[in-house]
């Protein structure tokens, strides 16, 4: 299974129709989009970790949201391991477009989109909100097979939480599942939320912001786990962050996004180490290093990530660009391949 | 010249348990001292008492705590024999402090003008209306935020604005020690560094002294000149950055400075420190870390380690260094 495909974007847009005011509607004004995602394409292997970084705003969880079919995506394709997600989602969310299809085209499009989220998996940010006050761990980790209608003996499912916890360092297992979130540290809870996307034996993860609610003292620990999952099950992981420098700890990839696309993508080590594309640049160079005497000729970008209703002309970067030439204002540039695998959207590198 | 002068100072909250109240220890003999126009970073984790420190210094502990030991020492004289209302003189002008996440409790309903406006009138920093509008024009100038902007509301603001806005309030009574807690947690990593950059010029233009609370190493060594590292309410490290970050000697800080990534050294593994700290409740007899350290030793879980001087100015509270 060397470089095997297990996911396929390809030109994906989704666009958020703002709600016209009544006199826009009058006048018969034309309705405003927000380009949250905008012509995004990637691949991920089979047992590959990708980091998908950005600010807020830069589209990173709408990516992830449609390739879980949890979103219809406007345009483009989303295609995993051979199932075109973007077209099986369009029923199963509520949007027939055409009713006289029949039941049968909705309820198999449910069915494939549930097939889906049995293989694709996600956690979330808040470990703090994510799980039910009510439930105790058990319940909570069992709950996807329920879901799922995977039937087993009670003996069996118990099996199945018990090593999806110890997988995740709740160990022993039935000294957690009795209890209830509550009585669980930060890092614990997040742990527990892995195991409940685990439980189904997914091929594909994708980690919200998994640690920006933790202390940095167990970050690690949650991010080596994620990379120790990946190494025993070879399951695929994507890690939409804002924080560089974790990515740059345990992803193989990196893509780097600004205002709905990608503008550099490439092995992690390389983007890194060099960084072609200017925002990429600035990013990096406002990482604060562990230590004073190291600090950085930092390129501090002013003001935050633009409106994405009226889209800069040109490169979407040009504004807050400290290396925009004129050209930038008017050309949008496409991907500039540095080497085989490492490729910049920009003029200029 | 000594500004704040914390000495000994120990805070417990009370709370019934099992009908009967107990005290839970929350800082432990907390000492620190600072020099006008320096700046301090108090780290630690989530519930190590960094933040109770802070409550304690402006007196605004919730109701069920209490300091039942120490002296805070501003410019010579104690904070804890204030009455109230000269306690109330000394906060925002003498001493401001930025509240974590208080870039979310801006008024929605009301202009960022009229609420600097209103801190001035009420700390009787300027006679009229005009005046004050005045100087908050000149507050948001000096916050990076253009003075036409005042007369937006917060929800026109970006997080990173309204961060700003929060510490041109703080700002607003020309206090000569500006606490923030937390100012660059839950910002964009882009944002964070443009409000770091702002603390940094902030202290060097108004010639302020700082205290950074934060478990954010990267943030204080961009920033701050001393650390204080706590750990379950008690000091586990203190000294000048350089030392802190280069010739760190608790196990504690040696791990917590392993576990924060660093892109200039990619290779390096990821320590993370296993366990969680511990609980006020039920707190080890030893050092409060012996449970989650990796080179323990028996008389660890016996005994508290004293706090050592290991260097000049350079504090440890370790049995590795106090047991000589």
């Amino acid at each position: 299974m060397v470089d095997h495909q297990l996911l396929r974007v390809e030109n994906l847009y989704k666009y958020f129709p703002v709600s016209n005011s009544i006199i826009g509607k009058v006048l018969g004004k034309e309705t405003r989009v927000v380009h949250a995602v905008d012509g995004v394409s990637f691949n991920l292997k089979v047992g590959e970790i990708l980091a998908l970084v950005g600010e807020s705003g830069s589209g990173k969880t709408t990516v992830g949201m449609n390739v879980l079919g949890l979103q219809i995506p406007t345009k483009g394709k989303v295609i995993f391991d051979g199932m075109d997600v973007a077209y099986w989602s369009q029923g199963a969310l509520g949007d027939l477009g055409n009713i006289n299809k029949g039941e049968e085209t909705n309820f198999n499009r449910r069915r494939q989109i549930l097939l889906l989220r049995k293989r694709a998996q996600m956690i979330f940010q808040d470990p703090y909100e994510s799980l039910n006050p009510r439930q105790k761990i058990l319940e909570i980790v069992a709950e996807p097979l329920d879901i799922h209608g995977i039937s087993l003996s009670e003996d069996d499912r118990i099996e199945r939480v018990r090593e999806a916890l110890e997988t995740c360092g709740l160990t022993p297992a039935d000294h957690f599942w009795d209890r209830y979130p509550d009585g669980l540290s930060g890092g614990q809870r997040q742990r527990v939320v892995i195991a409940g996307a685990l439980v189904l034996e997914p091929e594909l993860l994708i980690a919200d912001e998994p640690v920006s609610m933790l202390d940095v003292s167990i970050r690690a620990e949650l991010l080596n786990l994620l990379l120790d999952i990946r190494d025993r099950r070879n399951i695929s992981i994507i890690y939409t962050t804002h924080d560089l420098a974790t990515a740059g700890f345990f992803t193989d990839r990196m893509a780097v996004m600004y205002l709905g696309r990608i503008v550099e993508i490439g092995p992690t080590k390389d983007v890194l180490s060099n960084p072609s594309h200017p925002y990429t640049r600035a990013l990096v160079s406002v990482l604060p290093a562990p230590n004073p005497r190291k600090s950085r000729d930092r390129v501090i970008l002013t003001g935050e990530v633009p409106n994405p209703i009226d889209l800069p002309k040109g490169c979407r970067f040009h504004p807050r660009c400290p290396e925009a030439r004129e050209e930038c204002s008017k050309i949008d540039p496409g991907f500039v391949d540095i080497n085989s695998e490492h490729k910049a959207a920009c003029l200029f590198v | 010249m000594t500004i704040l002068d914390v000495k000994n100072l120990s805070v417990s909250y009370l709370c019934e348990l099992d009908e009967s109240e107990i005290a839970l220890n929350a800082v432990d003999d907390i000492s620190f001292k600072l020099d006008a126009g320096r700046s301090l970073g108090l780290v630690g984790e989530s519930g190590c008492g960094k933040t109770t420190v802070m409550l304690a210094l402006m007196r605004l502990l919730p109701e069920a705590g209490r300091i039942v030991a120490g002296q805070i020492l501003f410019e010579n004289s104690d904070l804890l024999h204030l009455s109230e209302a000269q306690m109330c003189e000394v906060r925002w002008a003498d001493i401001a402090m930025v509240f974590q996440g208080a870039m979310n409790s801006l008024n929605p309903v009301r202009t960022i003008e009229s609420q600097i406006i209103e801190a001035l009138l009420n700390h009787k920093q300027v006679a009229s209306r005009p005046e004050a509008r005045k100087r908050t024009g000149e507050l948001l100038n000096l916050v990076g935020i253009a003075p036409e902007r005042g007369r937006q509301y917060p929800h026109q603001y970006s997080g990173g604005m309204r961060q700003r806005a929060i510490i041109a309030m703080a700002l607003s009574c020309n206090p000569k020690v500006l606490v923030a807690d937390e100012p660059t947690t839950a910002l964009d990593v882009m944002i964070q560094a443009q409000i770091t950059e702002l603390l940094k010029k902030l202290q060097r233009d108004l010639g302020l002294t700082l205290i950074l609370v934060t478990h954010d190493l990267g943030v204080v060594a961009e920033i701050c000149d001393d650390v204080l590292v706590m750990y379950g309410g008690k000091v586990a490290e203190y000294g000048t950055s350089d030392t802190i970050y280069n010739t760190a000697k608790h196990p504690y800080t040696r791990r917590l400075l392993k576990a924060f990534p660093d892109i200039d050294n990619l290779d390096a593994d990821l320590v993370s420190i296993p366990g969680a700290p511990p609980r006020l409740d039920d707190l080890p007899l030893g050092c409060r870390f012996s449970p989650r350290c990796h080179i323990c030793k028996d008389y660890c879980k016996r005994d508290q380690p004293r706090l050592a001087e290991v260097g000049e100015g350079h504090y440890v509270a370790c049995h590795l260094y106090s047991r000589k």
